[in-house]
């Protein structure tokens, strides 16, 4: 989301019990009141506590809250695993709720394939999985690299600026511009339909209401489908767009189906990589000790990359909906139940990580983390995401012997999005 | 210990010990063999430990289990000899086993 996003001065018309509650209310406060739902605590960076006392105390957790209704929070590695990888029990299809806390009415569901089961999920995931695949990563990868170097090199010295800004936002805008082959000129409404997409107006102010939102997406819609016609009347090409038009499985979408990809090609390619281009000199500067060992051994930055991706989580958490009745961590799971992995909670597990809440560059196996998911529904882009960090950091090693940051970071007020808006740094001269 | 020999897509080859009754996949992992990225530990639950068994030995190394071929569907040049390495288990009657790896993990 955006800095100039107007946050409401007095949260308490939205979550009453908020508080800005810290490690010793999260320890000694009874577990059955805890509900990480609440998106103040990811704002102040506070969820971490109630986390650790969720996955010491009741891993499989359940809280009723008042506008998400009842849900169950899973909050380690291991059961998230469990979850993730038994798509039959645990469903993401929207006609059932989706992948996001809020049952939104039926006719604002957002119909995109990591809202969908079996078979239909398939067939629309393989229609644009092919962008993604090793070979075309590889013809990005130069493009990639210039505008990087082009972005670093622009940056202002001696100065403070807002990284997420300057870098974050810059980088992986200009990013999805080209893998929807998207005028280029027009790329900061892809940043915005973005944040619209992921906010929730009650919340963060950044539209008015749900019905605004939809409006607002219906703008992308109707910008999209120009695009959609020239694609679809001009020969296959190596754009999203152009994949979706001319794919038997995706080229009769109706319009609420297209509309519904789209929010997910953008949101997965833009909020996930942005904070984690943010998310990464944060935890460079929490943990100076990791940028004298990078600069000993740039070779590092190969397990520094899922590193940063495990740190930071950007996506906390998937929401999916029990099709039967089953059991989980001990716990009697009924059919219709909803079921929250808290990825960010599992990042953390410190029976399977072991210093779960350090930055560490050179961990054993880096990889084993659960910020892209597991199963049938894993991020689709996690390769590109991959390789856009590691030429970032490469390029910046390149520059800067440091990155000084100034401040504390400005969070995101959401619980679906661990997201960082605004990042003050300085490049000493 | 059986031996394997992983062949990387520009055809490198790395033959390793592999453990009895451990993954072929642990087998690279933990021989440093490049070109395997494992990234969910041997759950299945990813497809990056994505290999090509040689036909001749596709008969010993046993047929894909339906996890198996629902996470391979979503990796990239999958052929009829794709397998996970992690859902291979190692046994002396695979001693002398080749597989060859793709130009990504995905």
């Amino acid at each position: 989301m955006t800095a100039t996003a107007a946050v409401p001065a007095t949260p308490s018309t939205f979550l009453p019990e908020y508080r800005d509650y810290g490690r010793a209310e999260a320890f000694s406060m009874p577990v059955k009141d805890i509900d990480v739902s609440n998106a103040y605590w990811f704002q102040n960076d506070t969820a971490c506590h109630f986390f650790e006392r969720l996955r010491r105390d009741d891993p499989v957790h359940f809280s009723d809250n008042a506008r998400y209704g009842p849900f169950w929070s899973v909050t380690k590695y291991k059961d998230i695993m469990q979850v993730d990888t038994n798509h039959g029990i645990y469903s993401s299809d929207w006609t059932q709720g989706g992948i996001a806390l809020m049952n939104l009415p039926m006719d604002q569901r957002l119909q995109m394939f990591i809202a969908m089961d079996q078979p239909k999920h398939d067939v629309q995931r393989k229609a644009v999985s092919p962008i993604v695949a090793p070979g075309n990563l590889a013809t990005m990868e130069a493009t990639i690299r210039a505008r990087t170097c082009t972005v670093l090199d622009n940056l202002p010295r001696d100065e403070t600026f807002n990284w997420v800004e300057k870098v974050s936002i810059e980088l992986t805008t200009m990013m999805l511009a080209t893998l929807f082959d998207f005028p280029m000129e027009d790329r900061k409404l892809l940043t915005w339909w973005s944040d619209v997409a992921t906010s929730v107006p009650e919340l963060d102010g950044l539209v008015e209401s749900q019905e605004a939102r939809q409006a607002e997406l219906g703008k992308m819609l109707v910008y999209f489908t120009k695009l959609w016609n020239q694609r679809v009347n001009a020969p296959p090409a190596n754009d999203l767009v152009s994949m979706l038009a001319h794919n038997p499985a995706t080229r009769n979408m109706g319009p609420l189906e297209y509309m519904g990809n789209l929010v997910l090609l953008i949101v997965g390619g833009n909020d996930t990589t942005r904070n984690s281009m943010s998310g990464g000199i944060l935890a460079m500067s929490k943990f100076p000790e990791e940028w004298a060992k990078l600069r000993a051994n740039p070779k590092l930055i190969d397990s520094m990359v899922p590193e940063i991706i495990r740190w930071q989580t950007p996506l906390p958490m998937m929401r999916r909906t029990a099709l039967q009745d089953t059991e989980l961590g001990g716990k009697q799971i009924k059919k219709g139940d909803k079921v929250v992995m808290w990825y960010y909670s599992g990042n953390r597990d410190e029976e399977v990580i072991q210093r779960p809440n350090d930055f560490i560059i050179d961990r054993a196996r880096p990889r084993e983390h659960l910020s892209f998911g597991f199963g049938i529904h894993r991020c689709v882009g996690n390769r590109l995401a991959e390789m856009q960090l590691k030429i970032l950091w490469e390029e910046i090693l390149k520059r800067f012997e440091k990155i000084e940051v100034m401040g504390e970071p400005k969070r995101l007020l959401s619980n679906f999005v661990r997201g960082i808006s605004h990042l003050p740094v300085r490049l000493p001269s | 210990m059986p031996q394997v020999t992983f062949i990387e897509f520009n055809g490198t080859a790395h033959t390793v010990a592999a453990e009895n009754g451990l993954s072929l996949m642990r087998a690279a992992i933990d021989n440093n063999v490049p070109g395997i990225d494992a990234d969910c530990g041997g759950n299945c639950a990813c497809a990056t430990c994505h290999v090509y068994v040689s036909p001749e030995w596709q008969g010993k190394t046993g047929a894909q289990a339906d996890m198996e071929i629902a996470m391979l569907d979503f990796a990239a040049e999958t052929k009829p000899n794709s397998r996970l390495a992690c859902q291979i288990n190692m046994t002396d009657a695979l001693n002398g086993l080749v597989v060859t790896m793709p130009d990504g993990q995905h």
